[in-house]
């Protein structure tokens, strides 16, 4: 009887998380997908006139920004995220590993207005003196997120290599292979399917990144033509006006959260997916 | 082609990889030290101990201290029953199937999604909804939603890795389920389950983005949990991006990664005292 | 009815499968009281599943299907609203494997007593020297109750599981290959402990070695592949077994 009673509970609770996951769904829609139909779809999604005092509700520039602040994290953060991992899955002897992996996953903690003070007192500057332009650029924010991410894809792609069979190495190595060349022809091609998953979750953690993204990139509403310019993101728009939004503006704000949500599941549908296919 | 001597090239990826790592890790050590450098001369017991005065221009941190705590408090307040009740459930009460994978996808989608989502959740429903306005109280509960995949999963963990046979001894002594559960799985379990629950505060502490929407970010020190307050963080990141006082937002970073290092290390060495148990 | 004073359980055609795969045929078997009943077979032979099932840990196996009685007392122990708590604290279990709790050796053996409401310290205390005395392990560990059960060595932590099981008073025990990983000197040690424990217990021991069985027990049952073979007293079974079946089994021709 009683142990009935705390079967039921216990099932209760253990619907939190996807009941949670459906109401932020509904409210996030609800709050925001009026406002989308009133500006109509085209208008709100392929135009980049943001003036939502004045009712224009163009997102273009900031989906954009968006887009280009995650590729660029990616393109400066996998390299070197990749290279961590198979140094430590594969060259790191075991005992250096306890100490080296928890270190990298430390990079992870630390607070995110943190990493956008720190782009903003080192890395803006720099910018701006070797290579021109305001230095609050799409080119600080890619490298601060190239940083951020670098934790998530390394530790999920340490998981993957590790998760190869021996066999495999052993193979190669005992046709004669060297140790990097085992693992570029034999482990990496068996490691791929865990080591995009890594790179999925990294994307969706650099695209829904708010805070260093809002220190460093400057905030221009505009679509950039170059790595120099300064962008705003959706995650940014958000953050900088929420405060004194009212209205269809508010709204507008949460049609933006609309469009980011729809890209982060996507991601996270996707990674889901990969993982399960291995 | 040039052809390179495999040897050769397997001796320059080394380099590079082992570079690149070394370059990674200097990063990390770099921001440690850059914050401290400059921000550990700003602390003092007074900092500490007394309220900010004049937007944080002078005085201390106190009530950020404050407002930090009431919030993680209140955060783990609602996650830790849900998270471990979700793991025990997934672990002790079902077998892997439809109603496991809708639960797992829901956990794993709610890890996924980013803070500035959870805010505007927390926004829309606990502060305009249910009219609590900015609070600790609403900051706390969106906070929660945060927390609730990371302690779900370590909880879940930690429970699975204890060995079956301790729950096959506790039955063939006609011990009931739940007193199994309560008596033998769960303190066996603990060092793991705090591991996640350390970690939690640690995410918490450095959090802006979820608590600024829904806590809002008065400087007073907060009488209930139903007035505003300011966190550790939301504190840090005004005065940086308002230039309000250099000195008091190095103090105050310095502070906010002491702290997330201390967390860190002792969720670290928990997760090892959990490990030797178990192998 | 007078049988059940000398049987302390009987089971009545009892039919297990797993899933599609059988896993005992029809099985009928009177366990005598204050005796200790031998059950011996080659791996899969169906007497774990037996053991599990008299106090029903079987309930932890999906996908399990259970046909037949089983009487304990007189009293069907397989009926779905019977209470298996209670059961099972009747019914102790020691397993292959020494299983101590990761507790100190006084809170292994007042574990189960103190949830089914002994909280009395004195009496906790009696019990507890009592179980271990019977054991045949008071006098190896009196000095060092409170120290961690792990630190035994492993004839030392089965002996102490068979002290679990006497502290809840129970009435049967029941010993799935309980020194399979034990040396001789340890084995021996058990196997005196049992024989002295048998005036208050009745005692089912299922192992694998058919020297242990022959040493020990008042009544053996051959199992092989779900099906009991023989059943009867160990000079029968050893020396002039009925079924062809069971000479070749305890002459060492498979197994």
């Amino acid at each position: 009887m009683k142990e009935k009673v705390i079967e039921k509970i216990l099932t209760l609770l253990a619907f939190s998380a996807i009941s949670i996951l459906l109401l932020i769904t509904a409210f996030i829609f609800k709050e925001g997908f009026p406002l989308i139909l009133k500006a109509g779809i085209n208008d709100f999604l392929f135009s980049a006139k943001w003036a939502p005092t004045k009712g224009h509700f163009g997102i273009l520039s900031m989906v954009i920004s968006s887009l280009a602040v995650t590729f660029g994290s990616i393109v400066m953060g996998v390299p070197l995220a990749l290279a961590c991992a198979i140094t430590l899955a594969e060259f790191c002897p075991p005992r250096l590993l306890v100490f080296l992996k928890p270190t990298i996953e430390l990079l992870a903690g630390i607070p995110s207005v943190v990493f956008g003070f720190l782009g903003v007192i080192l890395l803006v500057p720099l910018i701006r003196e070797y290579l021109g332009g305001p230095g609050l650029s799409l080119l600080a924010a890619s490298i601060i997120l190239a940083i951020m991410i670098l934790p998530t894809i390394t530790s999920i792609s340490i998981d993957a290599i590790q998760a190869v069979p021996l066999l495999y190495k052993e193979g190669a190595l005992a046709m004669g292979a060297t140790h990097w060349q085992a693992i570029r022809l034999v482990i990496l091609p068996a490691a791929r399917s865990g080591v995009v998953t890594a790179i999925i979750l990294g994307m969706a953690r650099a695209i829904g990144e708010t805070m260093a993204v809002i220190m460093v990139a400057g905030n221009a509403l505009k679509i950039p033509v170059s790595i120099l310019d300064p962008v705003r993101t959706l995650t940014s728009t958000i953050a900088l006006e929420m405060g004194y939004s009212a209205g269809d503006h508010r709204t507008a704000l949460f049609a933006a959260g609309i469009i980011l949500f729809i890209f982060i599941m996507g991601l996270n549908i996707l990674a889901n997916a990969l993982m399960r296919k291995k | 082609m040039m052809h390179i001597n495999p040897t050769l090239s397997q001796k320059i990826m080394k380099v590079l990889l082992w570079g690149l790592t070394g370059l990674t890790i200097g990063i990390l050590f770099f921001i440690i030290f850059f914050i401290f450098f400059n921000g550990l001369p700003q602390i003092s017991w007074t900092f500490l101990s007394s309220n900010p005065v004049d937007m944080g221009r002078s005085g201390g941190i106190w009530a950020t201290i404050v407002s930090t705590v009431y919030l993680i408090g209140i955060a783990l307040f609602f996650a830790t029953p849900l998270g471990l009740g979700t793991a025990i459930f997934l672990t002790e009460y079902t077998r892997e199937g439809l109603i496991t994978k809708i639960i797992r996808f829901g956990t794993e989608s709610l890890a996924g999604i980013p803070s500035i989502i959870l805010g505007l959740f927390g926004f829309a429903i606990f502060v305009m909804a249910f009219g609590w306005g900015w609070s600790l109280l609403s900051g706390g509960l969106t906070l929660s939603t945060m927390l609730l995949p990371t302690i779900i999963r370590t909880s879940e963990e930690s429970i699975l890795a204890v060995p079956r046979e301790y729950r096959e001894v506790a039955f063939s002594l006609g011990v009931g389920k739940w007193k199994t559960i309560t008596r033998v799985v769960l303190p066996s379990a603990l060092p793991g389950i705090m591991t996640g629950i350390v970690l939690s505060i640690a995410r918490s502490v450095g959090e802006t983005a979820v608590i600024i929407f829904t806590a809002g970010s008065s400087l007073r020190f907060p009488e209930s949990i139903f007035e505003s307050g300011r966190t550790l963080a939301v504190h840090f990141y005004i005065l940086a991006r308002e230039g309000i006082s250099m000195s008091m937002a190095y103090g105050t970073a310095a502070i906010l990664v002491l702290l997330i290092l201390i967390i860190n290390i002792s969720a670290y060495l928990l997760m090892r005292m959990f490990m030797k148990k178990f192998s | 009815m007078p049988e059940f004073d000398q049987n302390k359980i009987q089971v009545k055609e009892l039919t297990v499968l797993y899933g599609n795969e059988s896993s005992l045929q029809s099985i009928s078997l009177d366990v005598p009281k204050n005796q200790i009943t031998g059950i011996m077979g080659p791996s899969n032979s169906g007497k774990s599943t037996l053991l599990r099932i008299l106090n029903r840990l079987s309930d932890l196996i999906p996908n399990i299907l259970i046909r037949g009685k089983v009487y304990l007392d007189g009293e069907d122990i397989l009926r779905s609203h019977y209470d298996v708590n209670r059961l099972r604290a009747r019914v102790g279990m020691v397993f292959a494997k020494p299983i101590p709790l990761p507790r100190s050796i006084y809170e292994n053996l007042t574990f189960g007593p103190k949830i089914h409401g002994l909280k009395e310290r004195r009496r906790l205390d009696e019990r507890v020297e009592q179980s271990l005395r019977a054991a045949i392990l008071w006098d190896e560990v009196k000095d060092r109750l409170f120290e961690s059960a792990l630190n035994l060595s492993g004839g030392q932590q089965q002996r102490l599981c068979i002290a679990r099981t006497l502290a809840m008073q129970s009435e049967v025990i029941l010993l799935d290959e309980p020194t399979s990983g034990l040396d001789p000197i340890s084995t021996a040690k058990i196997e005196e402990a049992l024989r002295s424990l048998k005036k208050d217990y009745t005692i089912i021991l299922v192992s694998n070695n058919t020297k242990q069985i022959a040493r020990i027990s008042d009544k053996v049952a051959f199992f092989l592949m779900g099906d009991l073979v023989e059943y009867g007293p160990p000079d029968k079974l050893f020396t002039s077994p009925a079924d062809k079946r069971t000479e070749d089994y305890v002459s060492g021709r498979f197994g």
